[in-house]
């Protein structure tokens, strides 16, 4: 082993082993053991079912948009956070977290105020003919909501420390804006866009709180994923209820494996064209 | 710290003065919407056992949905008693062991104090029209009631809606599948439990007509003032009976056992169906419910036994995956 600095990584790795066990993979494990009581064919009987396919979709589609829309959104907001200066940029800095301060119940709940027929928001689109609360619309919201500080926050530090030249460098040399924007300053940030695209889009899968305030719930059309794993437990169906979540878990579990591998090759192309 | 003296002084003397009174604590697991109902019990009951046995009775209370208070008393929460919503969630930690599967023949009136009935919210003027059951049916009349999967209240919805069209001349077990399956057609948000329904008819302004508890519609009625909204009580409804128990398990360790069976059997005299009559619960003794008669119209009610059986019959037919509910609901 080469000299370190700082001594002790024996006694950290080991530490953060135990800790990540007993947090993390404690908990999934008890999962997957009460998730294998209902077996192989249970599972595919459970899995193939129009029902819980159709609430899959919608949990892991609408996730999927929400985290895009934050990726795009996180990326105007950082940007603007970063790079201009004027009054109350703190205040509105501040603002960003607050998705992960409220209670998730009290989010959906004050987002159903807002989108309902009746509500500020809601009565107007309604005279559009657009229903948000009660639709799947809604769960899209409320995803985009608590989805929305992961891409700013991730983006912000990169940002901050991007170099100027780069840009200057780029302009003097003939590019066009989007061209700079697109092939100097984009592939610099997609690394950390990614990793934010991807901790919205965790968060979003697993939503449930405000979801459920806004989504109306029916049954193959509003329905997530996560509720009907409340259902099992409502009926004490513990193995089909973990059964859901482990096949939940492994899907998301493949996508932020496919967002990673796409992070190492972005980062490996960017070292390339250097 | 310089209190400290003071204080250790004080409770030695205080525990001198009284050396046979013990603290006693309790912990009673119950369903949402009986929060202010036993925050009454339990201020009068508490003052009367220690007026009669000496003992500071600290009752504490516990509230969600009632499946998932059944959940949590089965995964270890200690609680005394149970105070739920239906039978069905009690069953489930007998199943468990934590009590006597017989339970319900241990107190009257299958161990459930106080009752009530399934009721319709409807606006102010009642601008659809609803009187009876079949009004929720007609088009363009829009009908909020719970998922009866999430919500042990709203299971009681579903069977009132179906025991009544199964009473009606020439009834029968398709016809009322029939008429339960139009009802839900006419269902646009289906919210995980009572209180999200409620607030999505009174707060959100959906939908004509909301499928409650007559104490919860009683108690809307009583904080959005009583010109909001009007109660209609249908033909026929269900008797609606939530159950209470000692969970034995837990009281024998904790060595409350008498405490909660006289807390448990306090629900059934006279003052606590006084207390329960006042938060719009139907109380069972005819003397109180006499003295309320104003609050509580005549209603003609079945129960769960006249018609579908045992709790765990109706749940494996009506509400278990891929039975009746998952074949007729909302989007189905």
């Amino acid at each position: 082993m080469r000299h370190r600095i700082l001594p002790g990584f024996g006694i950290s790795l080991g530490y953060a082993l135990t800790y990540l066990g007993l947090i993390v993979l404690l908990p999934l494990a008890a999962l997957v053991w009460k998730a294998s009581g209902i077996g192989i064919e249970g599972l595919i009987r459970l899995l193939a079912a129009p029902r819980t396919l159709a609430a899959l979709r919608l949990s892991f589609g609408s996730a999927l948009l929400a985290a895009l829309i934050n990726a795009v959104i996180g990326l105007l907001v950082a940007w603007v956070l970063v790079r201009y200066r004027f009054p109350g940029r703190r205040l509105f800095d501040a603002l960003v977290d607050l998705p992960f301060a409220l209670p998730t119940a009290v989010a959906g709940i004050a987002l159903t105020a807002l989108y309902a027929p009746n509500g500020w928001l809601g009565s107007w689109l309604a005279s559009w003919g657009i229903k948000v609360a009660y639709t799947p619309l809604g769960v899209l919201v409320a995803m985009v909501f608590v989805g929305f500080p992961f891409v700013v926050r991730t983006l912000q530090p990169v940002l901050e420390s991007l170099d100027r030249d780069v840009e200057e460098a780029a302009e003097s040399l003939g590019a066009r804006r989007w061209q700079t924007f697109l092939r100097v300053i984009l592939p610099m940030l997609a690394p950390a866009l990614l990793t934010g695209f991807a901790l919205a889009l965790a968060r979003a899968v697993g939503e449930y709180g405000s979801v459920i305030f806004i989504a109306g719930n029916i049954p193959m059309r509003s329905e997530i994923a996560p509720l009907l794993i409340v259902q099992k437990l409502e009926q004490f169906d513990y193995g089909g209820a973990a059964a859901l979540s482990t096949a939940m878990l492994l899907f998301s579990f493949v996508l932020l494996v496919v967002i990673t591998l796409l992070q190492r090759w972005s980062s490996r192309w960017m070292e390339k064209t250097r | 710290m310089k209190k400290l003296p003071v204080l250790l002084a004080l409770v030695s003397t205080l525990a001198t003065a009284t050396v046979v009174a013990k603290d006693v604590t309790l912990l009673n697991a119950s369903y949402d919407p009986t929060r202010e109902l036993y925050r009454d019990v339990d201020t009068v009951f508490a003052a009367q056992w220690k007026a009669q046995h000496g003992d500071n009775l600290t009752i504490e209370l516990s509230n969600g949905g009632s499946g998932k208070q059944a959940r949590s008393v089965v995964d270890g929460l200690a609680a005394d008693v149970v105070t739920l919503a239906l039978a069905y969630d009690i069953d489930a930690i007998a199943d468990h062991g934590l009590l006597a599967k017989n339970w319900q023949q241990r107190l009257p009136d299958n161990a459930s104090p106080y009752t009530s009935t399934i009721v319709f919210l409807v606006r102010k003027g009642n601008p659809k029209g609803i009187k009876d059951w079949p009004d929720l049916i007609k088009s363009g009349v829009q009908v909020i009631t719970p998922n009866p999967k999430t919500s042990g209240g709203a299971r009681w919805n579903f069977l009132a809606a179906w025991g009544y069209a199964l009473k009606q001349p020439g009834g029968n077990e398709a016809k009322a599948q029939n008429f339960v399956r139009q009802l839900y057609q006419h269902v646009p948000v289906l919210d995980t439990g009572a209180r999200g329904a409620t607030n999505t008819f009174v707060q959100r302004g959906v939908g004509d007509v909301l499928l409650a508890w007559e104490n919860e519609a009683l108690l809307a009625k009583q904080e959005l003032g009583n010109d909001a909204f009007e109660i209609v009580v249908p033909s026929v409804s269900i008797l609606a009976e939530p159950p209470v128990a000692v969970v034995d398990k837990n009281v024998d360790k904790h060595g409350t056992r008498a405490i909660a069976e006289a807390y448990l059997k306090f629900l059934y005299s006279p003052q606590g169906q006084e207390i329960e009559a006042k938060h719009f619960y139907r109380p069972r003794s005819p003397d109180v419910a006499k003295q309320f008669a104003a609050q509580f119209p005549k209603v003609n009610t079945f129960t769960i036994k006249d018609v579908f059986g045992t709790w765990r019959q109706t749940q494996a037919k009506f509400f278990a995956d891929g039975a009746i509910f998952d074949q007729i609901g909302p989007g189905t």
